[in-house]
Order: C-alpha cells, then sequence, then structure tokens
C-alpha cells in the first residue's frame, strides 16, 4: 500500500473521529433523534391544549388506525398524490422542453435563459405573493389572460374547492420546470454530437432522433431530477400558506401542511408525531424504490 | 457552450430547416416572455402611486412612477430587522457549515477508520429524512434548549449538512494522491494538509455549495415562521408573509410587490452578475 494508507493506520488515532464529531452531532441531534422521538410520540396520546390529555397516554396503533381511517386525512393523501402527480411530471417536461430550445445558438439565448431560471432564485413566499394579485377576480392576470382565450369558469381560484389545488399547483410548476432544465441542459450538452451526426445521415428525422437517442440516453438524468422532484414536492408549502392557507376546508392541504397542522393549530402531539412517521415513510419508500430501479436498470 | 445537436440537423434541411429553425426561437421567445411575466409585473406595479387601486384593464404602468412604496413598506414593517435577521442567519450557516463540512470530508476521504462506513452512512440519514419533515420534534427540542424566537434556532439545524460533507468528500477524493503522499514526505501535519493540499483544488466545490446553501436559506420560510415570534428574529421572508396579512395592506398591490421585491432583491441582483455561476452551483447541488 502507498505511504497514505501507512500514514493512516498507526494504531488507533481519535482524530478521525474528532473530526466528524461537530457533523455527527448536528445529524444525530436535528435528524436521528426526531425520528426516534416521533416513531416513539407517535404511540402515545398527547394534546397539549386540553387538560386531561396534556399527559401522554400509551395507545398503541390507535393513532395510525385513527388517521388511516379519517376521511379527511385520506383527502388529504389523495391532494398530496394529486399535487406530487400533477407538478413533477408537468414541470420535469417543460424543463425538457426549455433545455430543448436553448440547446442552440440564437440571437437573445441569455435572456431568454434568464427568463426561465429566476423563479428558482426566488423566494417561494415572494413567487407566491405575486401569483396571488395573478388569481386575483376579476382584474387579475391570470383571469384576464384565460377570458381571452374564452374561459368563463369561476374566478377565484384560490377559494375555490375545485381549484385552489391547481392553483398551488401553477405556481409550483411555474417556479421549478427553470431548474429542471439546467439539468437537461446539462445532459444535453454532454451528449456525442457524433451519434446524432450519424443520424441525421442515415436520414433519421426529428422524432426518430428524439425517441431512439435522446430520451433514451437522457434517462439518467431523468431519474435524478424525478428524485429530487417528488422530495422537492413534499417539503415545499410556502406557497400554500401565502394562497390557500389549506382551504378552502382542506382542499389544498397536502401532508406538510396537515403536519404544521396538527402540531401548531391543535397542539396534538401524538396526531403530528403520527403524521411524520407517515410523511418519513413515504419518502423513505420512495427514496428507497427509486435507488432499487435505477441500480437494477443501470449499466 | 452550445454543442450544436439540432441547430446542425436544422441547417443541413435548407429553407424547411430554416422555418423551423425560426418558428422554434419564436417559441422560445413567447414562452420566455410569458415565464417573464410574472417579475415584469411586480417591478412595474411596484412603480405606480400607491393610492392608486388597479382595475380591470389597469393593471401596469400608472404615472407618475414613484419608489413611494419602497419607502411606506419599509415603515410599515420593520424590514430593517428583517435584512439583518436573514443576513445573519446565512452568514451564520455558511460559516459553520464550511467548518463542519471541511473537516468531516476530510476525515471521510483521506484516514481510513474503523466503523467509517457505519458513520457516512448515519450522515447521509440526513438526505433521506430532509430536515422539514421533522419540523415538529425540532420544535420541541429548540424549546428544551432555550433557543425559541432567536436568530439561532433558524440556523441552528443545519449546522451539520450530509450533502456539503458528500460533496466535499468526493472534491477531496479527486485531488492526486501523489500531492497528498508528497505533503506527508514533508511532513505536514493533519491541518496542513487539508489547509494547503486538500482544499485548494476544492474550493470551486465550496463555493458552489455555498451559493446554493446561502440560496436556500436565504429563502426559506416554514421553519423560520414556526421558531420565530418577534420583529427582532423574523427573517425577510417570514416578514413578508406577515406583511401581507397586515390589515392595513389589503389589496393595494403595489406596496405588496414593493416588499415581495424588497425580499427578493440581494438574492436576485446577486444572481444577475454571476448567473453562470449560480446556475452551476445549483446544477451541483440537486439535493440540498
Amino acid at each position: 500500500m502507498s505511504i497514505r494508507t501507512s500514514h493512516r493506520m498507526p494504531g488507533f488515532s481519535p482524530l478521525p473521529y474528532l473530526l466528524i464529531l461537530p457533523t455527527a452531532f448536528f445529524v444525530a441531534l436535528f435528524t436521528a433523534w426526531p425520528t426516534v422521538l416521533s416513531l416513539y410520540q407517535s404511540f402515545f396520546r398527547q394534546r397539549l391544549n386540553i387538560a386531561r390529555f396534556r399527559e401522554p397516554t400509551f395507545v398503541g396503533l390507535d393513532n395510525y388506525i385513527t388517521l388511516l381511517t379519517d376521511e379527511r386525512f385520506l383527502m388529504v393523501m389523495y391532494n398530496t398524490v394529486l399535487y406530487v402527480v400533477g407538478t413533477v411530471p408537468i414541470s420535469i417536461g417543460l424543463g425538457f422542453i426549455f433545455a430543448m430550445l436553448l440547446n442552440r445558438k440564437f440571437p437573445g439565448i441569455g435572456l431568454a435563459r434568464l427568463a426561465f431560471f429566476y423563479p428558482t432564485v426566488l423566494p417561494m413566499v415572494s413567487a407566491a405573493t405575486i401569483w396571488m394579485f395573478f388569481f386575483t377576480p376579476d382584474y387579475g392576470l391570470f383571469n384576464t389572460a384565460l377570458t381571452a382565450i374564452g374561459y368563463h369558469g369561476p374566478q377565484n381560484w384560490t377559494a375555490n374547492p375545485n381549484l385552489a389545488l391547481i392553483a398551488v399547483m401553477i405556481v409550483a410548476i411555474w417556479k421549478n420546470a427553470g431548474y429542471y432544465m439546467i439539468f437537461y441542459l446539462a445532459g444535453l450538452q454532454a451528449l456525442p454530437s457524433d451519434v446524432f451526426e450519424a443520424a441525421a445521415l442515415d436520414g433519421a428525422n426529428w422524432w426518430q432522433i428524439m425517441t431512439n437517442i435522446t430520451f433514451p440516453l437522457l434517462r439518467r438524468t431523468t431519474l435524478f431530477i424525478t428524485t429530487i422532484a417528488v422530495i422537492g414536492a413534499f417539503q415545499t408549502v410556502d406557497h400554500i400558506f401565502v394562497l390557500t392557507d389549506g382551504g378552502p376546508s382542506r382542499a389544498s392541504t397536502v401532508l406538510l401542511f396537515e403536519l404544521y397542522r396538527r402540531r401548531f393549530e391543535s397542539y396534538d402531539i401524538g396526531m403530528s408525531a403520527t403524521v411524520t412517521v407517515i410523511l418519513i415513510a413515504v419518502l423513505l419508500i420512495f427514496t428507497v424504490t427509486n435507488f432499487m430501479l435505477s441500480e437494477r436498470r443501470g449499466e | 457552450m452550445t454543442a450544436e445537436t439540432f441547430g446542425s440537423t436544422g441547417q443541413a434541411k435548407g429553407i424547411l430547416g430554416r422555418i423551423g429553425y425560426w418558428l422554434s426561437v419564436g417559441l422560445t421567445y413567447g414562452l420566455a416572455a410569458l415565464w417573464a411575466v410574472p417579475v415584469i409585473w411586480a417591478f412595474v406595479a411596484s412603480l405606480r402611486p400607491p393610492d392608486d387601486p388597479m382595475g380591470r384593464g389597469d393593471v401596469w404602468l400608472s404615472f407618475p412612477l414613484t419608489l413611494e412604496n419602497y419607502q411606506k413598506a419599509w415603515s410599515l414593517a420593520p424590514f430593517n430587522l428583517y435584512y439583518v435577521t436573514t443576513i445573519a442567519v446565512v452568514v451564520t450557516v455558511l460559516a459553520v457549515q464550511f467548518v463542519t463540512i471541511t473537516l468531516a470530508a476530510f476525515a471521510f476521504a483521506h484516514y481510513r477508520f474503523a466503523g467509517k462506513r457505519w458513520l457516512f452512512f448515519f450522515i447521509l440519514l440526513q438526505l433521506m429524512i430532509p430536515t422539514t419533515a421533522l419540523l415538529a420534534p425540532n420544535f420541541s427540542t429548540i424549546r428544551t434548549l432555550g433557543l425559541f424566537d432567536t436568530r439561532l434556532a433558524i440556523a441552528i439545524p443545519y449546522f451539520g449538512s450530509a450533502f456539503g460533507t458528500f460533496l466535499m468528500r468526493q472534491a477531496f477524493l479527486e485531488v492526486p494522491r501523489d500531492l497528498v503522499d508528497a505533503g506527508i514526505i514533508d511532513g505536514c501535519n493533519w491541518w496542513q494538509l487539508l489547509r494547503h493540499i486538500y482544499l485548494p483544488p476544492s474550493m470551486p466545490t465550496l463555493t458552489a455549495f455555498a451559493l446554493s446553501s446561502a440560496s436556500w436559506h436565504w429563502n426559506e420560510f416554514l421553519w423560520p415562521m414556526i421558531v420565530t415570534n418577534s420583529e427582532t428574529s423574523r427573517p425577510l421572508t417570514a416578514g413578508l408573509v406577515r406583511f401581507t396579512q397586515l390589515g392595513e395592506i389589503g389589496a393595494r398591490w403595489s406596496l405588496l410587490t414593493a416588499a415581495t421585491l424588497m425580499v427578493a432583491a440581494p438574492l436576485f441582483l446577486v444572481f444577475l452578475v454571476l448567473p453562470r455561476r449560480f446556475i452551476r452551483s445549483f446544477l451541483h447541488s440537486g439535493i440540498k
């Protein structure tokens, strides 16, 4: 072995452990411990704002059973699925289209890239505040534009039970598409150009090149973007706070928002711990499945 | 920077290809304009006279143009305090993360020791279980530590960063072995190795991580909103949301847009000055 290795093993040295200690300490305190605590608390009934429930009582799986049979909670789960399934593919698709459009030279390309990417840098609360105006009935720009193309449906999107969730989804799609675009741009620019030249010489048309070369070569990029997009979708509720406050009557409440409510509006320690565990479980299942998929299909 | 994979095939097809090319360029302009509408509108609207209400067809410019909204927003809420808090939080997080991730990454890249894999996996837990999902139990921890309603409470959960550790470890592993061996022969101690051999070539990675970490913490809302309760510890994002809910604001959009842009402006200006570096740093940091 090299000098480097022999240098490292002169017998036991506490140095590497000391170097890792700060990071490990904060991970233990703000990731590992709260995870264990939530799991523990999810088996207890404890509500801080009701005197007789203030002390924790062991209730076994009651919290889970109550939640998973509660229609309102199931609606929250349904909203969450809808939100993820509705925002992730569309914003990734748009990101891909933007990247394709920008993957060539034309005058003004820098400005176009700026226009697609700037929402990523904007705080979500700022973005949502601007969109709050867009959704304003009567003179809001979103409604004005919709009316111009012949829409005559309800205008108060953020207060309409059927449209509130869609409204927050629109903001998320607008904000994230440019973020995913940059990964595709990097992916496209790393593609070997000789393959495309060969395909063009063989007379392959645009669509054949896309489906047979571009898409397959960008599969890993897509998988990566999907992972960060889904995890991000579960974690972002800022726009919901600004636009709908989860309403009307939970119509735009997703899992994390429900967690916030249970903990900070109902002061329900047991239930919020249970929702935390469910949220973590969903995220872990997704991450692990995704990882296994990429390993199995990976080269 | 563009590898003209598609432009070249388009040009090869003559007139038809040329038309297709310009059609798609037109589409790009259209989409870009559409995407830019929110920020352009916000900027224009923030310059309207504060007491000029909007109405159907009258939401853009209104004369005389004025900066009064910015003054007014500033006087209605303590934005100066919000700025100080946000800057303090971002600087604190970056400074602490710089130390923690560099040391941990150095240990993982340079040494062999018992339990290394296990420890690395333990730290990567933070990537699998995002801190945001743990806001309820972490709030209890903040209470127990007596940190509620302080700036430190906003920053402390991010003092250790699995992603930063991971990124820096990757960068350190790419430092040529010969260089490290030479340093060891020259009698460098661990600190000198880290300072003079590992860190210099890893600076681009560190800046990339710092930029994306800074913008993430500048923009964060939910956690700061939960752990703060007074104007002196509230950051810009939480301040803005409170501002939008003030009774006297109502639908005074020119005031709201001024406040909104004040919150976004500093980060935005950095981005406008260094767009490429920014984009590269976001590219590096797919996961926070």
